[in-house]
């Protein structure tokens, strides 16, 4: 069955306007900033109460920053490597994102591992407990990138469709830009708001 | 503004493929039973199957109410059948405490998540955003049937933790903790409760997959010439709740991920200082705020009223212009007022909770926002009136239910005038006044918005109509019936009888309501009787209805009525129609009606 969907992917893409899906993508980004906003806030108002207990922030954190802008970068260079044709590139560069982004996971886990041996544990309701939970689902929403880039991953490998559709390697690329500032945002977060 | 470009920019493209379309479905139409009924990508397709979950879920919902109205209605009283179905939950024929707490709070999730969000968003955003804007299918038709199908993994989970041990949760549908986190304070708040988050969760992620989706098809998908302001009301309404649910949903998830720590890794986010009676222990928790969760809870809860009566108001709007053959009176003013109420939704949830030590200042802030909601209300009811107004009407069961509809949005708005001030609040809060006005404004009238559509569209859905002597019953008698059960509670409200209460009798001030409990909890048994007709006459006419023989019966403008009978997937064979007017030219120029799809003539005249 042809759904206008399909017809329109295989048209080659002119027109001005965004695509649907690169739309949903954005109105999905403000959705998941929503959740970060209330968990962000729920941790301000916390702040005030008594009981309120901090951590020192491990430098293990500053390495998964680094790495998430880095996998940025490589991400980046994978839509201009796909643009430009050269899947062999191309693949080179989505291989290296998802690996970088479970490089970030594991750091993230080595972070909290870290406040865990400092004594912080689910016990107590202070700011280490809300890092364990914002950060936790922010992995989560790491990892949902990398399983995207996977799909599109063994999508390059298919030999017998010939696929130049732009659109799911700008939809990744941009979701995963977005769990990349939305990272550096919590980090400036968690050390300023201390 | 249209997506002329997405659609016909490349019109020899895109012509070729169409006519390609049109012949692919008559020729070779190879969709096996399981892609066309079960994981079905076809919109009309998944809104059927929303609204038929929907309806289970309203049955059972509705039949929890009238089991705990048995027990209010005739407290005194044993019904030893009562023990033969719940077993331990009804011991010796009467409701047990935990299940009456357990049945209430359910009948509260049930109804205002799986029916009137679930069930009236899912269905009507599904039918009637493509068909209406001149749209193939959705923007993604593959989210489109996991929103689905995550909604039926929702109500599967919601439906177990009614059949396990502990019972289903049971601290009220708006799972306040400490209760809802603490297994040992209540039965409910033991495994239940981890299927109520679990089941919200993915109601949560069904209802964001659905409104990305309505979202941006609408934005993206519209036909050539169909600009934002010649949509049908119904796409601006159905539009702005899918902008609530996005922006408010995330905000719950967020509050229960927490809740869910609180519950078993050991965090105090909401607990502190806490003695359990029952286990004798007091708890290690310290500096968490229950406030907290109230707050995270209704910056979702207030918005969710919207959502639930929103869509109810874009099906009223367009069933009452189609059959008061007259234009909708205000056009510009309906979608402002949409637009003034989406804005205050996330402005206002604080005035749910006056009485928990709530800053009076704060307070007052949110009493005026409150207020404020009567001014976009009030244009709405106003041009909803006039627009009946020396209206040529046809009374079909759609246009009865939407002057229901009405009939129920003021009465149930004016109190919430009353409720909106936080010094009122504080002798009503928590009172069967509560219960009277957010049944008669979001319960009754949101699925009297939900019965005129279904009787307006079904004929577009099935190809046939349902059965209009059977509707006459179901109006009469859920119109007089609603209010029969609603209207006392509002007395017996003001004179301070509480709700959530198992039972009245043992009180010296409210035992004078015996009677008119009873009276109420036996009109509510006949009203729900009376929805079984409903579903009844659904279901047979599905299948025994009167055939659809033209394309347009109701002589509406909308593109619907474009499309053949029984639309397949794609909705038009051969071109998307082109949209060349608003949707609302009724009785123009001598003319009965002219559809959305006619060109403007040179000699016509400016509405």
């Amino acid at each position: 069955m042809i759904t206008s969907i399909e017809v329109k992917d295989n048209v080659t893409d002119q027109r001005k306007k965004i695509h649907p899906h690169k739309f949903t993508l954005w109105v999905g980004m403000g959705s998941i900033i929503m959740m970060f906003a209330a968990f962000t806030s729920a941790y301000i108002v916390k702040r005030q109460q008594p009981g309120w207990t901090t951590f020192d922030i491990p430098v293990t954190f500053w390495y998964s920053t680094a790495v998430i802008i880095l996998s940025s970068l490589s991400v980046q260079l994978a839509v201009k490597a796909f643009k430009q044709r050269s899947i062999i590139e191309y693949r080179r560069y989505i291989t290296a994102t998802s690996f970088l982004g479970l490089v970030f996971i594991l750091l993230q886990f080595l972070g909290f591992k870290h406040i865990w041996n400092q004594g912080v544990t689910f016990k107590g309701s202070g700011a280490g407990q809300f890092l364990y939970i914002i950060a936790g689902i922010h992995a989560v929403h790491v990892l949902g990138g990398i399983i995207a880039l996977l799909v599109l991953f063994i999508k390059a490998f298919n030999r017998k469709i010939r696929n130049y559709n732009t659109v799911p390697i700008e939809v990744a690329s941009t979701y995963w830009h977005f769990v990349d500032i939305l990272w550096v945002y919590l980090f400036i977060f968690f050390l300023v708001i201390h | 503004m249209s997506n002329e470009a997405t659609l016909h920019g490349h019109s020899e493209v895109i012509t070729s493929h169409d006519a390609h379309h049109g012949e692919h479905e008559v020729h070779h139409h190879k969709e096996t039973f399981i892609t066309k009924y079960v994981f079905s990508q076809d919109h009309k397709m998944i809104c059927k199957q929303f609204i038929i979950t929907g309806m289970v879920w309203a049955i059972l919902g509705g039949l929890m109410s009238v089991l705990f109205r048995l027990q209010l209605g005739y407290p005194d009283q044993t019904f030893p059948w009562l023990e033969d179905i719940l077993g331990k939950w009804a011991k010796g024929g009467k409701i047990q405490p935990e299940f009456y707490y357990a049945l209430t709070t359910m009948h509260g999730t049930v109804l205002v998540f799986f029916v009137l969000t679930g069930g009236l968003s899912g269905t009507f955003a599904n039918f009637l955003i493509p068909l209406q804007i001149g749209a193939r299918d959705m923007a993604s038709p593959f989210l489109n049937m996991l929103s689905y199908w995550f909604f039926f993994l929702a109500s599967v989970v919601i439906l177990c933790s009614l059949f396990i041990q502990t019972g289903p949760a049971s601290g009220g549908w708006t799972v306040y903790p400490p209760l809802s986190a603490l297994g040992d304070a209540n039965e409910g708040s033991k495994a239940g409760m981890d299927y109520w988050i679990i089941g919200m969760a993915l109601f949560v992620v069904s209802s964001l997959l659905g409104g990305l989706n309505y979202i941006s098809t609408i934005l993206n998908m519209r036909t050539k010439g169909m600009s934002m302001t010649r949509l049908p009301l119904t796409i601006w309404a159905l539009f702005f709740t899918a902008v609530l649910g996005v922006l408010s949903f995330p905000v719950l998830l967020s509050g229960l991920i927490l809740l869910l720590f609180d519950r078993h890794a050991g965090t105090s986010f909401y607990l502190s200082d806490i003695f359990i009676a029952s286990t004798q222990k007091a708890l290690p928790n310290e500096g968490g705020s229950a406030i907290l969760f109230q707050h995270l809870f209704w910056f979702l809860g207030h918005p969710e009223v919207y959502i639930i009566i929103l869509p109810a108001m874009g099906l009223v709007s367009e069933v009452m212009a189609v059959n008061s053959r007259k234009p909708i009176f205000g056009y510009m003013a309906m979608v402002g007022s949409l637009f003034a109420i989406a804005i205050l939704a996330f402005l206002v949830w604080a005035h749910h909770m006056f009485v928990t030590g709530l800053n009076p200042f704060l307070g007052s802030v949110f009493v005026l926002l409150t207020l404020l909601i009567a001014v976009p209300s009030a244009i709405k009811v106003f041009n909803w009136l006039t627009t009946i107004w020396r209206g040529n009407i046809r009374f079909t069961p759609a246009m009865l239910f939407a002057i229901g509809f009405v009939s129920l949005f003021i009465s149930g708005g004016l109190t919430g005038i009353f409720l909106g001030n936080s010094t009122l609040d504080i002798h009503l809060h928590d009172t069967y006044f509560v219960i009277a006005h957010f049944h008669i404004v979001m319960g009754v009238s949101a699925f009297f918005g939900m019965f005129c559509g279904v009787y307006h569209w079904f004929p577009k859905m099935y190809g046939r109509y349902m059965n209009n002597l059977m509707a006459y019953i179901h109006f009469w008698v859920t119109l007089i019936g609603a209010y029969l059960i609603f209207w006392p509670m509002h007395y017996e409200g003001l004179a301070g009888m509480p709700r959530r209460y198992l039972d009245y009798s043992g009180w010296l001030s409210f035992n004078q309501f015996g009677d008119l409990n009873r009276f109420i909890s036996t009109v509510a048994m006949v009203v729900f009787a009376v929805q079984l007709l409903f579903v009844f006459n659904f279901f047979y006419s599905i299948f025994k209805g009167r055939k659809v023989i033209s394309q347009n019966p109701w002589g509406a403008n909308t593109l619907e009525w474009t499309a053949p009978i029984r639309p397949g997937h794609g909705n038009w064979p051969g071109e998307i129609p082109e949209v060349h007017r608003w949707a609302y030219d009724y009785g123009k120029d001598g003319r009965e009606f002219i559809p959305q799809t006619e060109p403007i003539s040179a000699d016509e005249s400016k509405h």
